[in-house]
C-alpha cells in the first residue's frame, strides 16, 4: 500500500459522496427524456440535499435513538464499502479489512439499521416498509452469496482485489457461462437492494406500494438528506462495484501513479454512467410487480446464481 | 422495439419555459430550484387536481424548474392546498402543516382556496384557506391553468 | 405474572440469601470449570479415576483440549447465567428445589466433556439431563410447563437409550470401557459396527443438539423452563449433543467414509434452515431464541460435516478452515445465546411477558436491557460488529474454496450448501430485527410493557459479562486463536494435520488468499459514521432551532399504540412465501349483526404455528407406538402364573444367549 494508494482510496470516498447525487440525477435525466419531458436536469438532487440539510431537525416523540442514528450508520456503512471496493485503484488500504463477505455484510448492516428506524416510528407505515423491505433482503441474500461465490471460484479468493487482477488477466473468463450468470443475477439483486423498479417504485406516492420509501416517511431535514444521499451512494456503490467486477479494465493497479489514478477515474466514471443509462432506460419499459411476485423474481435469481456456481465449477474442474 | 420508434417520434413534447417571472417568495432556505411540495385536498371537486397533474405530466413538466410531489409532508418545503376546508378536514390540514419542518410556505391553488369560490356559504364549509392557515401565494382560477400553476411555482422556485 | 412459591406459606424464608448462596455456587462451579478448561487447553490433560465410586468398572475422567473447550465454554456461560440468578431467583421468588438443582446442573454439565469412559459419560449424562429436568419443571404448576416438562423427559431418555445402545456397542467392539482402550481399537472395527455407532449416536447426540427431525422438545422446554435455566440449557446443553459427535464419530471412529460427512452436512442444513425459518415466524420472545439454537447448531454440524468430508476427500487445510469455523461458532452461540435468554428473562420478569406481540417501547424504560439484547440479536444475525460474524466468515471461506478436482459430491454439497447458509443468514437478520425492532422499539402496546422498570444489579452484571465475551467475539476473535489452534490439534482427522488459520487481528487463512479483520472493521466504520454525522452537520447555521413534535398520522390526530406493527404482522410477508412449509393454522370467524346479514359485527382472525416436523413425523410414530401397546396389553390379563412363566422365558432366551 503506497502513499498515492491510499489517496485513491480517498479519492473514491469523495468520488462517490460527490458523484452518486448526479448518478441519480443522471438516471432521472434519462427517464425523463425518454418520456418526453426536459427533466430537472443533472444537478437537482444535489439541489435537493443542500435545501434539506437547512431545514429543522424534528425529533417525532416516541422515537429512540435507533431513530436519530440509522441514517448515519447507513451513511457510514455506504462510505465504508466505498473505500474498501476496487473502484479507481486497487491497493486500497482497507483490501485486508474485508472481502466480497465482508461488503456484503455492511450493506445488509445499513439495511438492518433503517429497518429498524422505520419500526421504531411506531407507525403503521413504518413497520409495512420495515416489514417489507427485510422480506426482500432475506431473500436477496442467498442470491448475492452464491454470486460472490461464483466470482470467487475462477480466483480461488473472495478478496476483492484479486477478483478483479484475475479478472483483468483472463478476460476471457468474462464471457463464461458461469460469469455471465453471476452478471444477471447480481443486476436482480442490485435492483432488489436499492429499490429500483421492477421490485420497487422509488417515486411513488401510494404508500401501499411503498418499500423503501415508507421507512423513511417519518425523517426531515438533515437525517432526509443523510437517507437519500445514503440510498443514491448505494446504487452507485454497488454499480461500480458490478462493473469492475465483470469489466475491471481501466482500473489503476496495487502500486498507482499520479496518471493511472486519473484513467482510472475516468474509467469508472464511464462504466457507471452506461450502466445507470442502462438501468434507467430499461425501467421507462418495465412496470413494478406485486409484492407478492417479488419473491418469485428473487427465487430466479438465486437460479441463476446456483447455476452459474455449478458452471463455474463444473467449468474449472474440466480445466 | 415499438416503443423506441414511439419515443424516438415523438421526441420532446414539452411547452417552451418562457421567461422566469419575477421572485415574489423568497425560496424557503435560501436554495432556488429546489422546492418539495405536499398536496393536501381540503375539500375540492377536483378539478384543480387535474390541473395540478396535468402541470407536472410531460406536457408542462413542472420539475423542469424544480419543483416536485412528495408523498410525506415530513419531506416537503410547501403545502399545496386545494379546495375550500370543510370541517372535517380542518384538523387533518392543521396537522399537515405541523409536520412540515420549517421553513415552510403554504400554496393555495384554485378560487376555493383562495376566497371560498363557489362553496363559500355552503354549511359544510370552514372558510377559504386562508382562515385556517398562513398563505403565502395565492394561484386564483377555477380551475387555474397549468401554466399559471407553474407561473406561480417558479415565483418561489426562483428558476 | 410471576411464579407463585411451592408449598405453603414458607415462614421466615429468606430468598434473597438462598438465591445468592444458589447463584453464587452456580458461578464458582463455572469458575472453576473455566479455569481447569483452560489449563487443560494450554498445559498438560489431566486424568481422575475414582475406583470405589462404581462396582465394577469406576469412574475415570479424562480431559483433553477438546473437552477443555467445551469445559471452558460451560464455565464462563454458567459464571454469567450464576451470576444473573441472584437477582432473578430473588425476584421470581423461586423454591428450594430449583436453586438446589442449578449447581447440580452445571456439575453434571462440566462433568459430560470430561468424562474418559463409558460408563462415566452415561452417568453424567444423565445426572445432567435429570437435574435439567427439574429444572425446566421449576414452575409446574402452569399447564403449559408440565406438558413441556413430559415431551422433553421423553425425548431425552429416547435419546439416552440410542447413546447407550451405541455406547455399549463401541465397548464392546472396542474390547473396553474407557475412551483410550476404544481408540486404540478403533482400527479395527467392522465397517457395520462403525456404521450402527455413527447412527446412533447421529440420533441420541443430535436429539440433544437439537437437529431436524428430533427437535420438537427444544421450543418447548427452552421456552417454558425459567431464564437461567434456558440460557444453560442453549448455550452449554445442546454443545454436549455436538461434543458427542466430534468425540465418538469423529476422533474416536477415526477418519469416516465420506457419506458421514454428507450426512452431517445434509442434517445439519436441513435443521439450519428449518430451525431459522421458524424463529422468523415466531411470536414468542423466548420459542424464537430456541429456535435460533436449532438453527446455529444445524450449522455448526454443517461445518463439522463439511470438515470430515473435506479432510476424507484429501484437502486438510479446508477442512481445518471448517472445523475452526464449527468451533468458533460454537463459542460465540454460547455467549450471544445466553445473552439473548438472560435479556428476554429480565423482559420476563419485568412485564409478565414473552409476547412480542404484546411488548414494545422497552427501550426507553430498560434501556441496559434494551442494548444488551441488541448485542445479542446483532451477534445472532452474523452481521459485521456482530459475534456471530468471524465464524460465518470462516464458514463460507472453506466451503467456496474445497477442492474443484475431486468427485462430484463436493462439487453439488459446497454450492448447496453456501445457498443454504446464506438463506439461514438472510433469515436469521429477519428474525433478529423482528425480535428487537417489535420487542423493544417504539411504543409499548400493551400496559404491562409499558409498566416495565429496569432489572436489579446482579442480573445487569450476569448480562454484561455474557455482553463482554460476545464483543470479544465481535472484534478480537484474535484472542481465541491459541486455544482454537490447540484444540484443532487434537482432531488429526478434521484437518488437525493441516496449519489452520491464523487468527490475527487480521483473519488469514493459510495456502488461500483471504482475509478479514473484524475488529479493524469495527473501527473503520465507526470513524464512517463519524464522518456521515460529521456530513450531515453542514449548514447547520442556516438552520431554524430542532424541534420534537408527534408523529405524522396521515392527518389523523394521534396514533394509538396497537396502531404499530406487530411480530405477527411484520413477518406475515415470510410466512407468506413459506406457506407450503409453515403450514399455518388460519381461522377466520364473521360475526353478522342479528339484525342485517349485511352487516358484519365482528371479525375475529386466530392462526397458529405449529411445528410441522412434529405434526407429520411425531404424530404417526405416536399413533403407531400407541397401537403396538394396545397389543401387548392382551399380554397383560392379571394372572400371576402368566407373568411367572413370562420371567422364567426370558432367563432362559438370556442364558442360552450369553452361552
Amino acid at each position: 500500500m503506497s502513499a498515492l494508494g491510499g489517496a485513491a482510496a480517498a479519492l473514491q470516498v469523495v468520488g462517490v459522496l460527490a458523484g452518486a447525487p448526479l448518478v441519480v440525477g443522471g438516471m432521472r435525466q434519462v427517464r425523463a427524456r425518454l418520456e418526453g419531458r426536459t427533466g430537472g436536469g443533472i444537478a437537482q438532487p444535489w439541489r435537493d440535499l443542500r435545501k434539506q440539510l437547512r431545514k429543522q431537525q424534528i425529533t417525532p416523540r416516541g422515537t429512540t435513538v435507533v431513530f436519530a442514528l440509522a441514517p448515519a450508520v447507513v451513511a457510514g456503512s455506504t462510505l465504508l464499502i466505498a473505500a474498501i471496493v476496487p473502484l479507481i485503484a486497487l491497493g486500497s488500504p482497507l483490501d485486508s479489512v474485508a472481502d466480497l463477505f465482508g461488503v456484503v455484510g455492511l450493506l445488509f448492516l445499513g439495511t438492518v439499521a433503517l429497518t429498524l428506524a422505520g419500526l421504531d416510528t411506531g407507525t403503521a407505515f413504518g413497520g409495512m416498509g420495515s416489514s417489507r423491505e427485510i422480506t426482500i433482503a432475506a431473500l436477496v441474500e442467498p442470491t448475492i452469496l452464491l454470486a460472490v461465490f461464483a466470482l470467487s471460484v475462477p480466483g480461488h479468493s473472495a478478496n476483492l482485489a484479486a477478483i478483479v487482477t484475475g479478472t483483468t488477466h483472463n478476460p476471457g473468463q468474462v464471457l463464461t457461462p458461469g460469469s455471465l450468470l453471476a452478471f444477471v443475477a447480481l443486476i436482480i439483486v442490485i435492483i432488489a437492494e436499492t429499490g429500483r423498479l421492477p421490485v420497487d417504485n422509488p417515486t411513488t406516492h401510494l404508500e401501499l406500494t411503498m418499500i423503501h420509501e415508507a421507512m423513511i416517511l417519518e425523517y426531515a431535514g438533515p437525517k432526509l438528506a443523510l437517507v437519500e444521499w445514503a440510498s443514491a451512494m448505494r446504487l452507485t456503490v454497488l454499480l461500480a462495484l458490478v462493473a469492475n467486477l465483470f469489466l475491471p479494465w481501466g482500473i489503476a493497479g496495487a502500486d498507482p501513479s499520479l496518471l493511472t489514478i486519473v484513467l482510472g477515474v475516468a474509467a469508472i466514471t464511464i462504466k457507471v454512467v452506461v450502466l445507470a443509462s442502462l438501468l434507467a432506460a430499461g425501467e421507462v419499459f418495465i412496470a413494478k410487480l406485486r409484492l407478492f411476485r417479488v419473491p418469485e423474481l428473487l427465487a430466479g435469481s438465486f437460479l441463476l446464481a446456483l447455476l452459474a456456481v455449478t458452471a463455474s465449477y463444473v467449468l474449472a474442474a474440466s480445466n | 422495439m415499438s416503443w423506441l420508434a414511439k419515443i424516438r417520434r415523438v421526441g420532446r413534447m414539452v411547452e417552451p419555459a418562457g421567461e422566469a417571472p419575477e421572485v415574489t417568495v423568497a425560496p424557503p432556505t435560501g436554495v432556488t430550484g429546489s422546492l418539495q411540495l405536499r398536496h393536501v385536498d381540503s375539500g375540492s371537486c377536483n378539478g384543480c387536481e387535474l390541473e395540478i397533474a396535468g402541470a407536472f405530466s410531460p406536457v408542462y413538466d413542472a420539475e423542469r424548474f424544480g419543483a416536485r410531489l412528495v408523498a410525506s409532508p415530513r419531506h416537503a418545503d410547501a403545502v399545496l392546498a386545494t379546495g375550500v376546508v370543510t370541517h372535517n378536514m380542518r384538523q387533518p390540514l392543521l396537522n399537515t402543516l405541523n409536520a412540515v419542518p420549517e421553513p415552510r410556505l403554504v400554496i393555495a391553488v384554485g378560487d376555493c382556496a383562495c376566497n371560498g369560490g363557489v362553496f363559500t356559504k355552503g354549511y359544510g364549509v370552514v372558510g377559504p384557506v386562508g382562515d385556517v392557515i398562513p398563505v403565502d401565494v395565492h394561484v386564483p382560477g377555477c380551475p387555474p391553468t397549468p401554466p399559471q400553476i407553474i407561473a406561480a411555482l417558479r415565483t418561489v422556485t426562483g428558476r | 405474572m410471576l411464579p407463585a412459591p411451592v408449598g405453603g406459606p414458607v415462614p421466615e424464608r429468606h430468598v434473597g440469601a438462598e438465591a445468592a448462596l444458589s447463584g453464587g455456587l452456580t458461578s464458582l462451579l463455572g469458575a472453576a470449570g473455566l479455569a481447569l478448561g483452560l489449563s487443560v487447553i494450554f498445559g498438560d490433560p489431566r486424568h481422575l479415576r475414582i475406583g470405589w465410586l462404581l462396582p465394577l468398572v469406576g469412574v475415570s475422567f479424562d480431559l483433553d483440549p477438546l473437552g477443555g473447550v467445551f469445559v471452558a465454554a460451560t464455565g464462563a456461560v454458567s459464571v454469567a447465567v450464576g451470576v444473573y440468578s441472584v437477582g432473578y431467583a430473588k425476584r421470581g421468588r423461586w423454591a428450594r428445589l430449583p436453586m438446589v438443582t442449578l449447581p447440580l446442573f452445571v456439575a453434571g454439565l462440566l462433568l459430560v466433556p470430561a468424562a474418559g469412559s463409558v460408563t462415566t459419560f452415561l452417568l453424567s449424562w444423565e445426572l445432567m439431563a435429570a437435574t435439567s429436568l427439574v429444572l425446566v419443571l421449576s414452575e409446574h404448576r402452569r399447564d403449559a410447563v408440565r406438558s413441556a416438562g413430559a415431551f422433553y423427559a421423553v425425548m431425552t431418555q429416547l435419546g439416552f437409550v440410542a447413546i447407550l445402545l451405541a455406547l455399549v456397542i463401541l465397548a464392546a467392539a472396542g474390547g473396553g470401557d474407557t475412551f483410550a482402550t476404544i481408540a486404540a481399537h478403533a482400527p479395527g472395527l467392522t465397517s457395520g459396527t462403525r456404521t450402527t455407532v455413527f447412527l446412533l449416536t447421529l440420533v441420541g447426540f443430535g436429539s440433544k443438539a437439537g437437529l431436524l427431525p428430533l427437535h420438537a422438545w427444544l421450543p418447548k422446554a427452552h421456552p417454558e423452563a425459567p431464564s437461567p435455566v434456558s440460557a444453560l440449557m442453549s448455550a452449554a446443553m445442546v454443545n454436549m449433543g455436538i461434543y458427542g459427535i466430534i468425540r465418538i464419530d469423529l476422533q474416536l471412529l477415526g477418519p469416516g467414509p465420506h457419506w458421514w460427512g454428507l450426512t452431517l452436512m445434509i442434517f445439519g442444513a436441513l435443521s439450519a434452515v428449518f430451525g431459522v425459518l421458524q424463529a422468523s415466524v415466531a411470536t414468542d420472545l423466548k420459542q424464537l431464541l430456541a429456535y435460533s439454537t436449532t438453527e446455529n447448531m444445524g450449522l455448526v454440524t454443517l461445518a463439522l460435516g463439511a470438515a470430515a468430508l473435506l479432510s476424507s476427500s484429501g484437502a486438510p487445510a479446508v477442512a481445518a478452515i471448517a472445523m475452526t469455523a464449527a468451533l468458533l461458532h460454537l463459542l460465540s452461540h454460547a455467549a450471544f445465546k445466553s445473552l439473548g435468554f438472560l435479556a428476554a428473562g429480565s423482559v420476563l420478569s419485568a412485564t409478565g411477558l414473552r409476547d412480542l406481540d404484546k411488548l414494545g417501547g422497552l427501550a426507553r424504560r430498560m434501556p441496559a436491557t434494551t442494548v444488551l439484547f441488541g448485542i445479542a440479536a446483532l451477534g445472532a444475525s452474523g452481521l459485521p460488529l456482530g459475534a456471530g460474524f468471524a465464524s460465518e466468515w470462516l464458514l463460507f471461506q472453506s466451503l467456496i474454496h474445497s477442492p474443484h478436482d475431486s468427485n462430484t459430491v463436493l462439487a453439488l454439497a459446497m454450492p448447496l450448501s453456501v445457498g443454504a447458509v446464506a438463506l439461514t443468514t438472510g433469515l436469521g437478520i429477519a428474525a433478529m430485527v423482528k425480535a428487537f425492532g417489535v420487542g423493544f422499539l417504539a411504543r409499548p402496546r400493551t400496559a404491562a410493557a409499558g409498566a416495565a422498570r429496569e432489572a436489579p444489579a446482579s442480573m445487569l452484571a450476569g448480562m454484561s459479562l455474557a455482553a463482554a465475551a460476545c464483543t470479544v467475539f465481535a472484534v478480537a476473535p484474535v484472542l481465541l486463536g491459541p486455544t482454537l489452534r490447540h484444540v484443532l490439534g487434537e482432531l488429526p482427522t478434521l484437518g488437525g494435520s493441516a496449519e489452520g488459520p491464523a487468527l490475527g487481528t487480521i483473519l488469514r487463512l493459510p495456502g488461500v488468499a483471504g482475509s478479514i479483520s473484524p475488529g479493524l472493521l469495527a473501527a473503520a466504520l465507526v470513524i464512517a459514521i463519524l464522518l456521515a454525522v460529521g456530513i450531515a452537520r453542514w449548514s447547520t447555521r442556516h438552520r431554524p432551532p430542532a424541534t420534537e413534535t408527534a408523529l405524522w398520522a396521515c392527518g389523523a390526530d394521534a396514533l394509538g399504540p396497537r396502531m404499530q406493527y406487530t411480530a405477527t404482522s411484520f413477518a406475515e410477508p415470510l410466512q407468506r412465501v413459506f406457506d407450503d412449509i409453515l403450514r399455518p393454522d388460519t381461522d377466520v370467524e364473521i360475526t353478522h349483526f342479528a339484525e342485517s346479514q349485511y352487516l358484519v359485527e365482528k371479525v375475529t382472525y386466530r392462526t397458529r404455528l405449529d411445528d410441522p416436523v412434529e405434526q407429520r413425523f411425531y404424530t404417526p410414530v405416536v399413533r403407531a407406538v400407541r397401537m403396538w401397546a394396545q397389543l401387548v396389553r392382551r399380554a397383560h390379563n392379571g394372572s400371576i402364573h402368566l407373568y411367572l412363566t413370562y420371567g422364567a422365558l426370558w432367563m432362559l432366551i438370556v442364558l442360552l444367549v450369553a452361552k
